[in-house]
């Protein structure tokens, strides 16, 4: 039991180091200066106040995603419209804080809006699932795309500035999260988010409702054996995990990063928190170590591509390889199976001598 | 060993994943043309050695040896190779393929890059032919009937060449003729040369048709004796450990007033439209409990899903302390306190990821002793884990160990704990013992009569006879969704007569004491 | 408008947009028919869609470049069934890694070839070529339908029939059907469920990479970043509505064609804004999908009696 806990922690690091040496072998076919790009990705974000503050503030929307993806697949509800809760959240900020010229109210309302527009777009598949039985899965993926779409049509004809090319109006001032870190843009938004982060743990592991959503989650029959309304659980984790990320993308808009809505594609991080959420085993308590470790890597990884021939999206592989090895249940299950059977072993012993 | 001896597994160990040991050191030797008995409880083992002869599993410890060679058996496509067929409980088919479809799956006869139809039918019908099974091979399996399927299964291995033929609990789903055709044909496969082994827990099969029987408990084998030499007391000795007498101190009888469920020409259609409950009535006190035997299939599962509010979709009337069910959810009918020990405590009766503690309160953390408005009280569920745990003995490292760790035994004790813990007053038990160790059985069935004493009412469903004849105080015996037969005197039944309303051979027309009206 | 729709042009659309959803539709129902979701078509397309570009340029041949890349794309299929098959992989999971690594990857390598981040255009690549049918190019109006579409537009046809034929005709293809429905049971006559999945898989990758091919070598000449635009998503969606069957892929691709042949219409006479327009097949999905299992569902309840 114990040693099998270690074991998982083990086999996690492991597929991390195996993931970066995958990426750093690509880094060595494609690059002309491999070793300068590898000390700049892994060192790079060390160098500088600025870079250690991008470090930060990329943690902040990784955080937000990848709670909400920690929600909706506790309950097991495979829906991938994280992205486009996302990408509305930012959309709807924008709306908000473009016109909105109230101080405090502003950005409430703007972050508000953003959250709502999130739980709406990742409600649509819930309600076909539960109206249709189509799988929400699939449903996920149209929505993120009808949510870019949607987006691009709102900048193009409702909120896009004469003035500028592919930009909505600027934000206004008093609508923004106010920075937190001088000589940085680390801003107000890092703070929501692990309190986004702790209250989503809060919710799953101590509440009712939490409660709820994880035995759903874990075996759905059990659960409606136990009297549980299954539809009250997969609505509430869809609407819960879409308000969370349509924040995060509320927030991210209304950073210090961005000025103006510029999405015309979807920025992927709806993806990322599906690393996010696997890293840390669906427990939103550890989100911010995950996206801590993402988001590091990240800045490593556009360091280099600034200094070097790499490109950014080196990441992406890095990732990728990552989630196939900490999912791969049989990834060194061998070694598993040998703990497990020697303490089986060592416990019949026991049980004789006793 | 013998010269007639074709197959030896010695000294098998196999511990499973989640640290089970299944098979502790068991050896079984096969002689040619015999049908050798595998005897043992649920649990013992038998499956999981069968399933290491068959290569499904591989074996931690221990050698196979084949016609005199050590052989070490891969996978089902290598047991197959070397003449070994098995039949599972659960048959293997391809619903949507014809009959031939299925004999032929996998060895299908060629014509250039495509199946050769004609060929693949003529051959399935041969071989059915050659071995006296009547069977129109160009029917979909989906279309015929258990029995029928059961006879592609055999034919399926026959038709790959298996000279060792394991059936698994064959006689399970079929009705009396069905097992009586199934048994002749047996005999006439030994004839032929092939050996069988014949899973199974019912002892009289075993003396009809077995020449030897290997015994097992607990992982262990028990030694391998002629039938003939051995009585079946002496089996069941050797199975569960004592002479098998579940005699139970029974209270003398205090029924309740009150009707505690009241069911009323009850029709039940499953998914596919077929009427599995018909036109069923009963009526149920607090106070006593009412045995439901039968062969499974006959609409026991149909019936528990709506008394317990997860089939909504029924015709007929179901009252709760009088109070109709029809739009009643689970929550509202637990809330009436009945309690619930499901048919299959994998699928619906735990989460086999979660702890302990987490297991424990599916049905009661709406207690305000246990949570808030939306908390969880983590402090007092704690307390109250760890005295279920020690109350009901369950054996753990801890309460946050996950369920999937533990033993069936343990696992359904879990289930238990967190079912008769909110004092229910109605508890359906659906096979509760199936599978679990003797001495987990035993603690579970005096806690169903510390129920019914104490004013409970109780519907036991269980394919264990012992059981049903331990602790009922009215037996209906259920076929094809209705009560054949009838009891309000559970002592002066016989086991035989009891057979013969489950396999529908006597059907009772009125049915004395069902209801108290 | 209704010139527009009557026009032979129109037509054509329907089969030039229909071509590379019919190939991932094939490549997810022949997964599907063996149990398996395979939700790295869209990966799978993107990297063929560049690989398509870089092999036919680097051969000089648009044959060699699309078997180069039938070729890869069976390799990705082969890893995705290693991660899920060998290694237990959810296979969700397994794909949304082989997504990520197909967008972060396909730049990657867009970059060291071209130098390029957005568009391969400075890759001399070559398409595939349009077949003209003789005698059926001078019948007015279907002449203009039928002739000079891409040949792999007809290859995809081609393999709807051949996957008809390998599924309900060869023993593998009631292999993959009897493992798919129930794998147990496969298992017990031998069958290597494994291999058997393995094998639907490779083939998967093979189709889904012909459907990327011609992204970048018949519907445009060039690769663009991003460019399988969620169709390898569609298809999941398409082959679910059709069955899993080759025939019912057909049908539903059709469909989806259809739907984007009207909305490149109702661009040109503008009726509604571009961006709804790119919206279409997307939202269309979503409407088949929620019509479709809507029907599933009311079937299945008349069946039970209610």
């Amino acid at each position: 039991m114990i040693s099998s806990k270690r074991f998982d922690i083990l086999r996690t690091i492991l597929s991390v180091l195996i993931a970066l040496a995958i990426s750093f072998g690509i880094i060595f076919l494609v690059s002309e200066e491999p070793v300068n790009a590898i000390t700049n990705l892994l060192i790079g974000p060390l160098k500088s106040k600025r870079s250690l503050g991008n470090v930060v503030e990329s943690m902040i929307p990784l955080i937000f995603t990848g709670t909400g993806v920690c929600i909706m697949f506790s309950a097991n509800q495979i829906n991938l419209a994280g992205e486009g809760a996302f990408h509305v959240g930012g959309l709807f900020a924008t709306c908000i804080a473009i016109k909105l010229a109230a101080p405090f109210i502003s950005p409430v309302t703007a972050l508000l809006c953003a959250g709502l527009a999130g739980a709406v777009f990742t409600a649509i598949p819930a309600i076909m699932k539960i109206t249709t039985t189509a799988s929400e899965l699939v449903s996920s993926l149209m929505i993120n795309y009808i949510a870019l779409y949607f987006g691009n049509y709102m900048l193009n004809n409702v909120i896009g500035d004469p003035d500028a090319s592919a930009a909505s109006y600027k934000l206004l001032e008093v609508s923004k999260l106010v920075k937190i870190v001088p000589g940085t843009r680390i801003h107000f938004g890092l703070i929501i988010a692990i309190g986004v982060a702790v209250l989503g743990y809060w919710f799953l592991y101590r509440t009712k409702a939490g409660y709820e959503l994880r035995l759903t989650g874990e075996n759905e029959e059990f659960a409606r054996y136990s009297g549980i309304n299954i539809v009250k659980v997969i609505i509430v984790s869809q609407l819960l995990g879409g308000f969370v990320a349509g924040l995060g993308g509320g927030v991210e808009m209304l950073s210090p990063i961005y000025s103006r809505f510029t999405w015309t594609s979807l920025m992927g991080y709806g993806w990322d928190a599906i690393i996010i959420c696997t890293l840390s085993k669906k427990n939103p308590l550890y989100t911010p170590f995950a996206a801590l470790f993402l988001a590091y890597l990240r800045t490593g990884a556009s360091i280099m591509a600034r200094r070097t021939d790499v490109t950014l999206e080196i990441v992406q592989i890095t990732q990728g390889i990552i989630i196939l090895l900490v999912v791969a249940e049989q990834f060194l299950s061998k070694y598993k199976h040998k703990i497990i059977a020697k303490e089986a072993k060592a416990a019949l012993k026991d049980e004789e001598v006793a | 060993m013998n010269d007639q001896t074709v197959l030896q597994m010695n000294h098998i160990m196999k511990i499973y994943g989640n640290g089970v040991v299944a098979n502790e050191d068991v050896s079984l030797e096969l002689r040619k043309s015999e049908i050798h008995a595998l005897l043992g409880e649920n649990g013992a083992g038998k499956s999981t050695l069968m399933k290491v002869l068959f290569g499904i599993e591989a074996p931690d410890q221990g050698e196979i040896i084949l016609k005199g060679n050590p052989v070490s058996i891969k996978s089902p496509q290598d047991a197959i190779s070397k003449g070994i067929g098995m039949v599972h409980q659960h048959f293997m088919l391809v619903p949507s393929l014809t009959v031939a479809e299925n004999i032929i799956l996998g060895v299908a006869p060629k014509k250039g890059l495509f199946i050769d139809m004609d060929k693949a039918v003529e051959a399935a019908s041969s071989i059915a032919k050659e071995y006296n099974f009547d069977i129109d091979v160009k029917q979909k399996v989906e279309d015929i009937p258990v029995g029928i399927k059961q006879k592609v299964e055999i034919l399926k291995a026959l038709y790959r060449g298996a000279e060792i033929l394991i059936l698994d609990e064959p006689t399970a789903v079929l009705t009396p003729q069905e097992t009586d055709e199934l048994f002749v044909q047996l005999l006439k496969l030994r004839e032929k040369g092939h050996t069988i082994i014949f899973i199974s827990h019912k002892l009289d099969e075993i003396k009809k048709i077995c020449n030897r029987a290997t015994i097992m408990r607990n992982g262990k084998s028990m030694g391998t004796y002629e039938v003939e030499n051995i009585t079946t007391q002496e089996m069941s000795r050797l199975m569960v450990g004592h002479e098998v007498s579940l005699q139970f101190e029974k209270e003398e009888q205090k029924l309740t007033d009150e009707v505690f469920l009241k069911v009323r020409n009850l029709t039940i259609n499953n998914s596919q439209g077929v009427m599995k409950v018909d036109n069923l009535s009963f009526d149920l006190k607090g106070g006593e409990i009412l045995g439901i035997a039968g062969v499974e299939g006959n609409g026991q599962t149909e019936l528990i899903d709506t008394l317990t509010g997860l089939n909504k979709k029924y015709k007929g009337e179901i009252l709760v302390k009088g109070k109709d069910i029809q739009n009643s959810s689970v929550k509202d009918i637990r809330e009436m306190k009945l309690a619930h020990i499901p048919e299959d405590r994998m699928t619906s009766g735990c989460a086999k990821d979660l702890s302990i503690q987490e297991n424990l309160f599916s049905n009661q953390y709406k207690d305000g002793k246990f949570s808030g408005r939306f908390m969880m009280k983590k402090k007092a569920i704690e307390k109250r884990s760890d005295e279920l745990i020690k109350e009901y003995i369950i054996k753990c490292k801890s309460r946050k160990q996950n369920v999937g760790m533990l033993s069936g035994g343990n696992i359904q004790k879990v289930i238990v704990a967190r079912e008769f813990s909110t004092q229910p007053d109605i508890i359906i038990a659906n096979q509760p013992t199936r599978g679990i160790d003797v001495g987990a059985a035993a603690f579970i069935r005096k806690r169903l009569l510390e129920f019914r004493d104490a004013g409970c009412a109780v519907i036991l469903i269980s394919a264990d006879l012992t059981e049903i004849f331990a602790l009922s105080d009215r037996l209906a015996v259920m076929y094809k969704g209705k009560f054949a037969g009838f009891f309000t005197d559970v002592e002066k039944v016989t086991e035989d007569e009891l057979g013969q309303h489950m396999l529908g051979i006597k059907r009772d027309d009125v049915l004395e004491g069902v209801t108290y009206d | 408008m209704w010139s527009a729709i009557l026009s032979p042009d129109f037509f054509s659309t329907i089969l030039r947009s229909t071509t590379p959803i019919l190939f991932a539709t094939l490549a997810s129902s022949i997964a599907s028919k063996s149990g398996i979701t395979n939700m790295a078509l869209e990966g799978i397309m993107l990297f063929s869609a560049l690989f398509g570009v870089i092999f036919s340029s680097l051969t000089s041949s648009a044959w060699m470049g699309l078997i180069i890349t039938m070729v890869i794309g069976g390799l990705i299929g082969l890893i995705l069934a290693f991660f899920v098959l060998n290694l237990k992989t959810d296979e969700i999971l397994a794909a949304i890694a082989i997504n990520l690594t197909a967008t972060g990857g396909t730049v990657l390598i867009m970059v060291a070839f071209s130098g390029d981040r957005g568009v391969s255009s400075s890759i001399k690549s070559i398409s595939a070529p349009e077949v003209v049918i003789p005698l059926v190019k001078d019948i007015p109006f279907l002449g203009e339908v039928l002739s000079g579409q891409n040949i792999l537009t007809w290859i995809a046809i081609i393999a709807v029939i051949l996957l008809h034929l390998f599924l309900y005709k060869t023993p593998l293809g009631l292999a993959i059907r009897a493992v798919g429905e129930n794998k147990d049971a496969a298992e017990s006559v031998g069958i290597s469920s494994r291999k058997i999945q393995y094998i639907a898989l490779v083939l998967s990758g093979v189709l889904a990479s012909m459907g990327g091919f011609f992204l970048s070598g018949g519907y445009m000449n060039m690769f663009t970043k991003d460019m399988s635009g969620g169709r390898g998503f569609i298809a999941l969606a398409a082959a679910s509505m059709g069955g899993n069957t080759p025939v019912g892929s057909l049908l539903v691709s059709l469909l989806f064609g259809i739907a984007q042949a009207f909305a490149n219409i109702m661009q040109l006479t503008s009726m509604i804004p571009y961006e709804i327009v790119l919206m279409v097949p997307y939202l269309a999905t979503l409407v088949g999908l929620a019509i479709f299992y809507y029907g599933q569902k009311k079937k299945k309840e008349r069946l039970s009696g209610k």
